[in-house]
C-alpha cells in the first residue's frame, strides 16, 4: 500500500531546506505513520536528491508528522538549475512510500 | 467578546485580485491585508529601483488598489500589505494617485521604511547563517539587504490612523499581527498571545492556500469551484481564538485538513516558529469544525522573540542559460537521451565554462531524479532539459543555442526549442542586532482629491 492511501502531504520552502507535511486522513492511522513514516526512510526514498539530514517532528493533536530535509532544493529558489526550484513535488514524491500491507 | 475580520488578499505579487475585491466587497472585514513579498521578491525590486528611482515596488500595486479601494473605502477597511518592496514611499505615493483618480479623498496612507539595512550590513562582520563565511565575503556582489520588519511599525503606524499601511520587508504573519495587537491592546511581550496571532497570520499568509488552493488531488481531496476560489478571512477575539472562512457562495473549501496543510507549510521546529515579534509555539495547535466552511483555531503559543532581525541579502550570483526540446513517439526517450549526450559534447567542444550542469528528461527524471522510479512503460512524449550555471551572460546563451541546433543537427524529429539565459539574484541571510535597526513610518494625509 502506498502511503498516498492514508496521508496528504504539502511542500513548503526555506532557502535549500524542504518540509514536508505528512498528514493523516483519519487520526486512527496516525500511529502507523509515526511508526512506518520514519526519517530514515524518507531520506531513504529520496536518495541522492538530498545532501543533508532529514529531521522528523511530531504534532500528534493534528495527526502530522512535519519532515525537514536540509540540502534539498539544489541550492534554493533562488539559485537552483532544478525546473521545481521551490521543490513543490516533493509531498506527492514521498506519498510513493510503500507501506507494509 | 470583540472580534475583528480580518481577509487576505493575496498570496504572492502575482496572485488574482477578483477574489481581494470579493472579501472587501462582501467580507464585512475590519482590515484586508496583502502578502506579496517572497523571499527572492524584493533584491528584484532592488535592482527594478536601481533602473528607476521611483519604481522597486510590486508591478500590480495600481491594479490591486485600483480594484479593491472603492469597496475597501466604503466599507472602511483599512489595507496592511508589503507591496513597498524596495520602495514603500514611492509606493504610497503611487497609492495616492490611484485614490485620487478614483475620486477618493482623506485617506491617510503611511509608509514603514527601514528595513532596508545595506548600509548597516555593508562591510560589517556577520556571519552569513546558509553558508558560513561573512557578510563581507560577497563584496561588490552585494545588492540589496533588507530586515525583516515586524509589527511594531504597523501598529504605530494603524494608531496614528492610517487607513492604508504599506510596507517593503516586513515578516508575513506581522501584517497580520498588526492590527489584532492595535484592535486588542495586547502587550509587545505577551508571547502566547503573539504566538497565537502569529499563527492566525500564517494560516491567512497564503490567501488561497488555506481555502483549498494548492490542495485538491482528484478522488483523494476534491475541491469546488477552484476557478472562482474565495481567499480566507478569519474571525479573530481578543484572547487570539481565531475562526477561518471565506466569503459565502465563493470557491473552494476550509476544512480542517486545508488549515492542518496550511499550518505546516514552511514550519520547521513547530515549537519554534520565528518572526521578529515571537518565538511561536505551533506544537499545541488545534482545529475544529465550527460549521461549514468555518475552523477554529486555537493553542499556539510563544516565547519570547529572536535577539536581531533576520536580514535578506540579495547578490549578483552569476547566469543561468537553460534549452528545451520535446520528442515524442516510440523511441522519444532513447532520442531525448541521445539529444542530451550531444549537447553535453557539444559545450566541451565550444568551451562553454560552466558551475554546473543538468541533463534531464522532463517527464522522466527532471524532478525525481535518481530517485526516479526505472519506469517499465515509454511515455508517449518526453522534453529534454538542459540548464547549467555560467560566469558570464555569453557562456549562458550559448547552453540554450546548442538545444536549438538540435533541430538541425540532433536526432530525429525534436520540436518546440525554447532557450533563456538570465543574470541570477541569489539570497542568503544574516542577523543584525536590535538596535541596528530603526523603523520609521512616513505619513501621507488628506489626500487632495
Amino acid at each position: 500500500m502506498k502511503l498516498r492511501a492514508l496521508a496528504h502531504a504539502r511542500t513548503g520552502d526555506k532557502g535549500n531546506t524542504s518540509n514536508i507535511s505528512v498528514i493523516a486522513y483519519g487520526a486512527a492511522d496516525y500511529p502507523r505513520l509515526v511508526a512506518e513514516v520514519t526519517a530514515e526512510r524518507v531520506k531513504a526514498h529520496f536518495g541522492p536528491l538530498i545532501h543533508g539530514p532529514v529531521v522528523r517532528y511530531e504534532l500528534p493533536q493534528l495527526a502530522a508528522l512535519n519532515f525537514v530535509l536540509e540540502g534539498a532544493l539544489a541550492g534554493g529558489v533562488t539559485r537552483s538549475l532544478a525546473l521545481d526550484a521551490h521543490g513543490k513535488c516533493l509531498g506527492s514524491l514521498l506519498l510513493d512510500l510503500e507501506l507494509d500491507d | 467578546m470583540k472580534t475583528i475580520r480580518i481577509g487576505s488578499g493575496a498570496g504572492y505579487s502575482g496572485d488574482r485580485i477578483e477574489p481581494a475585491v470579493e472579501l472587501a466587497e462582501r467580507g464585512r472585514l475590519d482590515y484586508l491585508c496583502f502578502e506579496c513579498l517572497a523571499e527572492r521578491t524584493i533584491a528584484l525590486a532592488q535592482l527594478a529601483r536601481l533602473r528607476d528611482p521611483a519604481g522597486g515596488y510590486d508591478p500590480l500595486l495600481v491594479d490591486r488598489m485600483q480594484a479593491v479601494l472603492p469597496a475597501a473605502v466604503r466599507n472602511k477597511v483599512r489595507i496592511v500589505t508589503n507591496m513597498g518592496a524596495a520602495n514603500p514611499s514611492g509606493a504610497a505615493a503611487a497609492i495616492a494617485e490611484t485614490a485620487r483618480r478614483l475620486g477618493i479623498s482623506g485617506l491617510k496612507i503611511a509608509a514603514v521604511a527601514g528595513d532596508d539595512v545595506l548600509d548597516q550590513v555593508r562591510d560589517a562582520d556577520l556571519p552569513l547563517l546558509e553558508t558560513g563565511g561573512r557578510v563581507a565575503d560577497l563584496g561588490n556582489r552585494l545588492l540589496s539587504a533588507n530586515a525583516y520588519l515586524g509589527a511594531a511599525p504597523i501598529v504605530d503606524a494603524l494608531a496614528q490612523g492610517a487607513d492604508i499601511v504599506v510596507t517593503g520587508r516586513v515578516a508575513d504573519p506581522s501584517l497580520f499581527l498588526a492590527p489584532l495587537i492595535h484592535e486588542f491592546g495586547w502587550a509587545p511581550d505577551d508571547w502566547p498571545l503573539l504566538g497565537q496571532g502569529t499563527v492566525v497570520g500564517h494560516l491567512l499568509e497564503c490567501a488561497g492556500q488555506v481555502t483549498g488552493g494548492y490542495f485538491a488531488d482528484p478522488g483523494l481531496k476534491d475541491v469546488s469551484d477552484l476557478a472562482r476560489l474565495g481567499f480566507p478571512l478569519a474571525e479573530v477575539a481578543a484572547d487570539g481564538t481565531a475562526v477561518v472562512t471565506k466569503v459565502e457562495g465563493s470557491g473552494g473549501l476550509v476544512t480542517q485538513a486545508t488549515c492542518t496543510e496550511q499550518l505546516i507549510y514552511e514550519l520547521h521546529d513547530p515549537t519554534r516558529y520565528l518572526t521578529p515579534d515571537v518565538t511561536a509555539d505551533f506544537s499545541g495547535v488545534r482545529f475544529a469544525p465550527d460549521g461549514r466552511d468555518r475552523v477554529r483555531v486555537v493553542g499556539g503559543g510563544g516565547t519570547a522573540r529572536p535577539e536581531g532581525y533576520k536580514v535578506s541579502l540579495g547578490y549578483r550570483d552569476g547566469f543561468i542559460g537553460e534549452g528545451q526540446m520535446t520528442y515524442a513517439g516510440p523511441g522519444c526517450v532513447a532520442r531525448g537521451r541521445l539529444a542530451l549526450a550531444i549537447v553535453a559534447e557539444r559545450l566541451k567542444l565550444i568551451g562553454v565554462a560552466a558551475d554546473e550542469l543538468r541533463f534531464e528528461l522532463i517527464g522522466v527524471d527532471s524532478v525525481a531524479g535518481g530517485a526516479a522510479q526505472l519506469l517499465q512503460a515509454e511515455p508517449p512524449e518526453i522534453r529534454i532539459r538542459v540548464a547549467g550555471r555560467t560566469g558570464t551572460l555569453a557562456d549562458a546563451v550559448r547552453i540554450g543555442n546548442e538545444v536549438e541546433a538540435l533541430y538541425t543537427n540532433g536526432p530525429a524529429a525534436g520540436g518546440g526549442a525554447v532557450k533563456s539565459a538570465r543574470e541570477v539574484v541569489a539570497v542568503l541571510s544574516t542577523m543584525l542586532p536590535r538596535e541596528r535597526v530603526r523603523p520609521r513610518i512616513q505619513m501621507l494625509s488628506e489626500v487632495p482629491s
